[in-house]
């Protein structure tokens, strides 16, 4: 029996929807190359020799690993520059979070007011912070650390507000009914309870401010990013291609070590 | 002598009005239970007692306090003598039954000693015997999430007693448990109302439950109360009438006299 008209018309919707979101990626995609005169053929056939020039120059070399004490150095600073931004800013969010969320916050105008400025500091790219940070301190660590911190000050106040607001509300309800005082409910039921997600999100952050980290180097000239501007700018391709070689390595090793802690945690 | 006393309570959600009119008192050591549709207004009813949703006008007497006039602290100490109890337990799933139980001595703490979690050797004690009682002494330290829904339900009791209440507010306490632990509860809160002479205010969904354990039953609808009186005279017309449907639609027997 063929299926009612109803049925065929939700059916049919359902397609047309299916059918017309991919029209408009597919339009998004084409009208964005003829705009900026993106040349498809050429792009892909440029890659056989890209690969090429990458296996002819972009290779370690004797000369290269002779820089490995040097670069190893540089690897541990930003190393330590972003864990050492990401648990700093995680204190303070932690602190700003338990005044921010819906489900702790002492007045709705203190709430607002740590939105706001979560929101700024979130929505102003590292990178930016960097230049900002750039102009009145200069080129150096503090300048890197600060925007770093800033970066993930925004983003953890953020999610630790959203894991205060799932996992807590329920207890924090009983206690507020019990008569507890608002900082006990805070230590004894909220804290225990959010401790997992806070945990993972803090090693999340420092594996993304390792890759910032990099980033805001080349700006600010200091850590792995400036020896990589260093080598690539003056044609010193194989220790170059060392230390990307280097940062991948740490990468890895970095969220494997966070991904088994985060298997203990939770 | 009455241990609640409700006055012309009305509630306002913006423009939408939850409650109309509710007055209504409470005798010290008496099981009450309130029925109706969800979204009738009950949970609102309960929570306005203990302010943990403010009411909009009428007032509320609690043991010869009137709860509307406290200021915060003086209302943190009010809502040391009223327990609650919710249909998902409220608990921390991560810590320890005792510490769960423990948390309803909070109230009684100063900010320093609750925020530290310090306890008394006494309340410890006390902790231990009313999950005896309750029959969970095994399950003492074990983690919450590791607990059955009755079982849960259970914490959620002892930590309600170990506040030393002279009410119990019920919320929905056996919404979603199955029929076996759902009789468990209700006869342990039947317990305590009968033997500890706390007072019992309850919001349930089953008419057959709350006629079998209270002495009293108010029905609401639309915000307002429509029968309040001895569960074995409700009749079948009236719990349609509270339900806003058909007598012949309403899965419920009437006592017969």
């Amino acid at each position: 029996m063929i299926a009612s008209l109803e049925v065929r018309k939700t059916f049919r919707r359902r397609n047309l929807i299916a059918l017309g979101s991919f029209a408009l990626i597919a339009a998004l995609t084409l009208g964005s190359s003829v705009v900026t005169a993106f040349d498809w053929p050429a792009s892909l056939r440029s890659f056989p020799k890209a690969a090429g020039w990458m296996a002819a120059n972009f290779m370690p070399d004797g000369r290269a690993l002779r820089n490995a004490p040097k670069i190893g150095a540089k690897l541990a600073e930003t190393l330590l520059v972003s864990v050492m931004s990401t648990v700093l800013a995680a204190a303070f969010a932690f602190f700003m979070a338990i005044l921010g969320s819906k489900t702790t916050r002492l007045h709705p105008l203190v709430s607002g007011l740590v939105r706001l400025i979560a929101s700024l500091c979130r929505n102003i790219p590292v990178v930016a912070w960097a230049m900002i940070f750039l102009l009145s301190y200069g080129q150096n660590v503090l300048t890197g650390l600060l925007s770093l911190f800033i970066g993930t000050f925004g983003f953890l106040t953020r999610a630790f507000m959203e894991t205060v607001d799932e996992t807590a509300e329920s207890s924090v309800e009983a206690l507020k009914a019990s008569g507890a005082p608002w900082l006990a409910t805070v230590t004894q039921a909220v804290v225990p309870s959010v401790m997992p997600q806070v945990a993972s999100w803090i090693l999340y952050m420092v594996e993304t401010n390792i890759r910032d980290a990099t980033l805001v180097g080349i700006l600010t000239g200091t850590g792995i990013g400036f020896l990589f501007d260093l080598y690539y700018k003056s044609l010193n391709f194989p220790s170059a291609a060392f230390v990307v070689l280097c940062i991948i390595v740490v990468v890895l090793l970095i969220e494997t070590l966070s991904n088994a802690l985060r298997r203990l945690i939770l | 002598m009455a241990i609640l006393a409700i006055n012309n309570l009305t509630k306002y959600y913006k423009d939408v009005r939850a409650l109309t009119d509710v007055s209504l008192k409470v005798k010290a050591g008496e099981f009450v239970t309130v029925i109706g549709r969800s979204g009738a207004g009950k949970s609102t009813l309960l929570r306005c007692v203990n302010r943990m949703i403010e009411p909009s006008s009428g007032r509320i007497e609690f043991d010869g306090t009137d709860m509307r006039s406290l200021g915060r602290r003086d209302l943190r100490r009010a809502r040391t003598r009223i327990g609650m109890i919710f249909q998902h337990f409220n608990l921390v799933p991560r810590q320890t039954v005792i510490e769960n139980v423990l948390h309803g001595r909070l109230g009684y703490k100063s900010t320093l000693q609750g925020s530290l979690g310090i306890y008394g050797d006494e309340e410890k004690n006390h902790a231990v015997e009313v999950l005896e009682r309750l029959g969970l002494a095994e399950q003492m330290h074990k983690r919450c999430d590791q607990l059955s829904g009755g079982q849960k339900q259970r914490v959620g009791i002892a930590r309600a007693l170990v506040q030393d209440p002279r009410l119990i507010l019920c919320d929905e306490p056996i919404a979603s448990l199955d029929p076996s632990s759902s009789k468990t509860i209700m006869d342990h809160l039947h317990r305590i109302s009968r033997d500890m002479k706390i007072t019992i205010l309850m919001n349930l969904h089953q008419v057959d439950v709350a006629i079998k354990y209270s002495d009293r039953i108010i029905g609401i609808r639309e915000g307002s109360i429509v029968y309040d009186g001895e569960p074995r005279k409700l009749k079948k017309k009236t719990v349609a009438e509270i339900y806003g449907s058909d007598a012949d639609d309403i899965l419920f027997e009437e006592s017969p006299d």
